[in-house]
């Protein structure tokens, strides 16, 4: 039962995108195609489940151990970089089709806030292993539902008539806050 | 110096390339926290610049992205260590956000197009151009929030074991009912949403006006 309380809370009210702001940059360059954005989402939710356990995995088998927790960032973004490194070669080898059109943004997913912020979540909220799952997938998850949800909507943004001004980024910025508001019930 | 006006107005990290957004969202809750980061980026940004650019010719084109993280990732880690120790409230309020300057677009995006490339003199002064740039807005941006949020305006807080008194502004008189809205999540989004709209409709006035 915790279990399934911690998945929600991780998918919808405490949504990483909405209140932690992780994963904005993919977010506001990746979600302007609506299939793009649904790949993009499922991409980042196969690398962020892999690294938060590996990185659970050394943190608490090789760092604890050695005292060397201080290096916890540097050994994180580099257990991620080779995770992305190897996920774009397979994806290469047997996914010609999805290589061709997400080639360029694989690489960057590696930069993606949400990836090495929910790989620190996990061990700053002291989570067990199974915790550690779950929260991964249900909050990557969430990025999926944000980035798809926010990637139809943009469609018709574009064609709505918005003042010269706010078009592209400051309109996209406000729907995200509504979008926000109706995620975290505020107030309530 | 010609450099470091690009960097504050024509390539403005936040309001017009639109990078590094997770963390300058997150901590922008009060201008002292905002001011700070802001310093933060600018001495990681500036540092990496350099560094980069004197080593870059020792760097294959391979490994390009996992030296120049090596390199950010160490900068980030000192710097770390160093807040954990010298300024423990500080370090507690960033957070997450402190590691994740790692991943920050702006930094290794200003590392693959100006230090992997330009000599060092002109990197540093790109760093330097650039980290002003997002320290400007994002203290600006900080400020608002608070104002809008608190009613106060909140200059050493986190830091006063190094400063040795708080030092908080109250505007109004405390006859300002807060609208706490504006310093969560999604009154970040609306805040953004609303000045980068009023930016873009200022543009477009001297556009026509031209």
């Amino acid at each position: 039962m915790k279990l399934v309380s911690l998945f929600l809370t991780a998918l919808l009210t405490e949504n990483i995108i909405l209140t932690k702001f992780l994963g904005l940059c993919p977010l506001m360059g990746n979600s302007k195609r609506e299939g793009h954005a649904y790949k993009m989402g499922l991409l980042v939710v196969l690398t962020t489940v892999l690294s938060s356990i590996i990185c659970y995995l050394f943190y608490y088998h090789i760092l604890v151990p050695t005292e060397t927790t201080h290096l916890r960032t540097l050994v994180f973004i580099f257990t991620i970089a080779s995770i992305v490194g190897t996920l774009e070669i397979l994806i290469k080898k047997y996914f010609p089709s999805l290589y061709k059109s997400m080639g360029l943004y694989i690489p960057l997913i590696t930069t993606n806030c949400a990836v090495l912020g929910v790989s620190i979540l996990t061990i700053d909220h002291a989570f067990s292993f199974l915790e550690t799952f779950v929260y991964a997938i249900g909050s990557s998850m969430g990025f999926l539902l944000v980035i798809y949800v926010f990637s139809t909507l943009r469609i018709k943004m574009d064609q709505a008539p918005i003042l010269k001004g706010f078009k592209g980024t400051p309109i996209a910025f406000i729907t995200l806050g509504i979008i926000a508001l109706l995620f975290t019930r505020y107030g309530l | 110096m010609r450099k470091i006006k690009d960097g504050v107005i024509k390539e403005n990290p936040l309001v017009v390339l639109m990078l590094g957004l997770c963390s300058t969202m997150a901590i922008s809750t009060t201008f002292e926290k905002s001011f700070l980061l802001g310093i933060v980026v600018l001495f990681v940004l500036t540092l990496s610049n350099v560094v980069v650019s004197l080593l870059k010719k020792g760097i294959g084109k391979s490994v390009v992205t996992p030296s120049l993280i090596l390199i950010i990732g160490t900068l980030v880690t000192i710097l770390e260590l160093l807040l954990s120790t010298f300024v423990k409230p500080l370090y507690d309020a960033f957070g997450i956000y402190l590691s994740l300057i790692v991943v920050n677009c702006i930094i290794l995006g200003r590392a693959i197009l100006v230090a992997m490339k330009e000599s060092v003199k002109e990197s540093f002064m790109d760093g330097v151009g650039i980290g002003l740039g997002y320290l400007l807005s994002i203290s600006f941006f900080g400020l608002v929030r608070e104002i809008l949020g608190h009613g106060t305006i909140t200059i050493v807080d986190a830091t006063q074991n190094v400063f040795g008194k708080t030092i908080v502004l109250h505007l109004f008189d405390g006859n300002y009912f807060p609208i706490s809205f504006f310093v969560s999540p999604a009154g970040a989004f609306l805040v953004a949403g609303i000045l980068l709209g009023m930016i873009g409709t200022w543009k477009e006035r001297k556009h026509e006006t031209r």
